[in-house]
């Protein structure tokens, strides 16, 4: 046996350092809150999980919940075609290259509370671009009143902001491709279709996979531009977890249900995330399988 | 099948090409006959796999023309130009099964379910991957991935001829030697025009019955594997096939005739001019060390095995013998040249019906 250096730990404590105050003591200090209640000056009683049942029984919580799945389900479905459209009609060399990745690079270099005060500029009827052309044209669009023309808003507004992020994903993948499986597949008599099914989708899998694992991830905590924009109206038409987090933590200054909203919603990211890769990944354990036996 | 014409090819990857330096084929004129076995043997760089991809459309040639049994299909894309190319490394589809990658070929040209059924469990069975068809083609090792590609390209029955880029690359020595001994008899069997590029001589000669030796993007020299050995037509022929390769020695005229390294190249052909530059070609299995001739100094003998090669410097010039197992060496050896086996070269092109006695 091997004797064990125990030096090695010093390596890796400036990690585990970093991590412990980035990430493992501020959930901590949430899920303190989540299990107490307080009435400020410091005073703190244990309160079990009373704010987690109350949490779960609120329809406020469920309808946020709701409102967040089917942002998250549209924007994907959007985005994650498009993106592999845009990267599949990206040149392959030459100059437009660098053109092309700047440009798909723009809307990502922006940062999100000013996509959202462009947006909220862009379409407002009075004097956005947008809205008073569409009001010219005739279209009877109001993000301020209308739920459906703020939904529009922030989908259209997500897409133009993350679709590139997909895009640039997938053209990695696609540029990874070596050129013989391109001639291989002319040899082989393939169409234009086979050759996407069967030698550019495969390549392009597992890039897509963590494509839609950070789509599905940051649209389910999107927060600063409905906020921006909508301000979570009209009504609750917008209001998602986040923003109704917030709402209840500073606004209410309702620690505990907060916080315990805040674990709960966590722990649903982490669930999916793990369905998703777990979903996505299986095939390549079948492979791998296969090249053992 | 079909008989293909290469005629005045010249290929640049260069946008403007200036110099003789910017084409990667310089000028190539051949025809590969219907059924012919032919291995295309070259250093890497010397414009094989370019002359391969012009030949099944995937890289449309600067200049010249190619036709398939007379037909122009120049301007043709490889999806209609009915030939099947292996490459050097391993092309499968990750997500197809073993049968489904040999099927695909077939299926993409429309043939029948039945038939394409029957066609692959054959290359299954050639292959010898019959217990896995069924599996996903991601999961097997290089080597098997290898033999689905060539797979591919050998169950098409209609093409017009396959091309093998360097296929065994990938495969080991033992394997190696079965594969290419499995595409001979296939070869037999079929009778497909066959071309296979290789920069290994041992590949090249067992492969084929006929060998196109490339340099620098040209065709030096056609011919059997004996043509290639006994009579070389360019220097670099000489020096590329056979192990070790062909010395070749500067030759000098004088008002006697000729000589190279201090032997004498007797007699001298009375007819031979002395311009440009003369080399005389001469394989080290005949060069004979003994008592008589041009006093030599030896550098060092390797043992290999069933032959013993000597290093020896001939008045200035390294020259290899090769001579056989457990034959004597002089420490002082002088040197001569089998009678009829030394070849004359002219700006390193063979002085054909020359060979001097």
């Amino acid at each position: 046996m091997k004797p064990v250096n125990q030096k090695a730990w010093l390596l890796v404590a400036p990690v585990l350092a970093l991590v412990a105050f980035s990430a493992v003591i501020p959930l901590m200090t949430v899920v303190n809150y989540s299990v107490q209640d307080t009435f400020g000056a410091n005073q703190f009683f244990w309160a079990g999980t009373v704010w987690y049942e109350q949490v779960l029984a609120s329809e406020r919580f469920w309808n946020a919940l709701g409102r967040n799945l089917v942002f998250s389900f549209i924007i994907l479905l959007i985005e994650i075609p498009l993106g592999v459209f845009i990267a599949l009609n990206m040149p392959k060399k030459g100059p437009g290259v660098a053109a092309c990745l700047v440009l798909m690079a723009l809307p990502l270099l922006i940062p999100w509370n000013v996509v959202g005060t462009i947006w909220q500029v862009f379409g407002r009827v009075d004097i956005g671009l947008l809205g008073s052309s569409l009001a010219l044209a005739g279209v009877d669009y109001n993000y301020v009143q209308d739920p459906v023309d703020a939904w529009v808003t922030l989908i259209v507004m997500d897409v133009w902001h993350w679709t590139s992020l997909v895009a640039l994903l997938a053209y990695a993948g696609l540029v990874s491709i070596p050129d013989a499986f391109y001639q291989a597949a002319r040899i082989d008599g393939a169409s234009g279709w086979a050759v996407f099914r069967f030698v550019q989708a495969p390549k392009m899998a597992r890039v897509l996979t963590i494509a839609v694992l950070l789509r599905f991830m940051d649209s389910f905590m999107i927060y600063t531009e409905p906020f921006v924009v909508t301000g979570g109206g009209p009504g609750n038409s917008t209001t998602f977890l986040s923003i109704d987090l917030v709402q209840m933590a500073v606004g209410q200054f309702d620690l505990g249900p907060a916080a315990a909203m805040s674990i709960i919603y966590f722990l649903i990211i982490l669930l999916f995330s793990w369905v998703f890769y777990a979903v996505m990944t299986r095939h390549d354990d079948e492979g791998a399988k296969g090249g053992q036996s | 099948m079909a008989r293909i014409e290469i005629s005045g090819v010249r290929h640049s990857y260069l946008r403007a090409p200036q110099s003789d330096e910017d084409y990667a084929l310089r000028r190539i004129d051949h025809v590969w006959e219907t059924g012919g076995a032919y291995a295309l043997l070259g250093p890497s760089g010397c414009g094989k796999t370019s002359l391969l991809n012009i030949m099944s459309g995937l890289v449309r040639p600067t200049e010249g023309r190619i036709l398939f049994d007379g037909r122009d299909v120049t301007d043709l894309p490889t999806e209609r130009r009915n030939i099947a190319q292996v490459f050097q490394f391993p092309v499968i589809y990750d997500t197809m099964t073993v049968a489904e990658n040999l099927a695909f070929p077939l299926r993409n040209r429309g043939v029948r379910d039945a038939e394409v059924g029957r066609r692959v469990d054959e290359m299954l069975a050639i292959l010898g991957l019959a217990d896995r068809g069924r599996q996903r083609a991601r999961g097997l090792s290089a080597e098997d991935k290898q033999k689905i590609s060539l797979g591919r390209g050998l169950i098409r029955s209609d093409v017009n001829a396959i091309l093998f880029d360097e296929p065994l690359t990938v495969i080991d020595p033992l394997m190696k030697w079965e594969l290419r001994t499995q595409l001979r008899q296939l070869h037999q069997r079929l009778g497909h025009t066959m071309v296979y590029v290789t920069h290994d001589q041992t590949e090249a000669l067992t492969f084929a019955d006929q060998v196109v030796v490339m340099h620098e993007g040209m065709i030096v020299q056609v011919g059997t594997p004996a043509d290639l050995f006994e009579r070389p037509q360019h220097t670099f022929v000489g020096y590329f096939i056979g192990s070790p390769g062909m010395n070749v020695l500067p030759v000098r005229a004088d008002g006697d005739g000729l000589s190279a390294g201090g032997v004498r190249l007797d007699p001298s052909p009375l007819s031979l001019s002395t311009e440009g530059r003369l080399e005389a070609g001469v394989r080290p299995e005949h060069v004979r060390l003994g008592r008589e001739g041009a006093p030599a100094r030896l550098l060092r003998v390797d043992d290999l095995g069933r032959r013993r090669i000597a290093r020896l410097d001939l008045s200035g010039v390294m020259l290899l013998a090769a001579l056989p197992e457990g034959s004597e060496i002089p420490s002082d050896p002088c040197v001569t040249f089998e009678p009829g086996m030394v070849h004359l070269y002219r700006d390193s092109w063979r002085v054909s019906g020359e060979r001097l006695p």
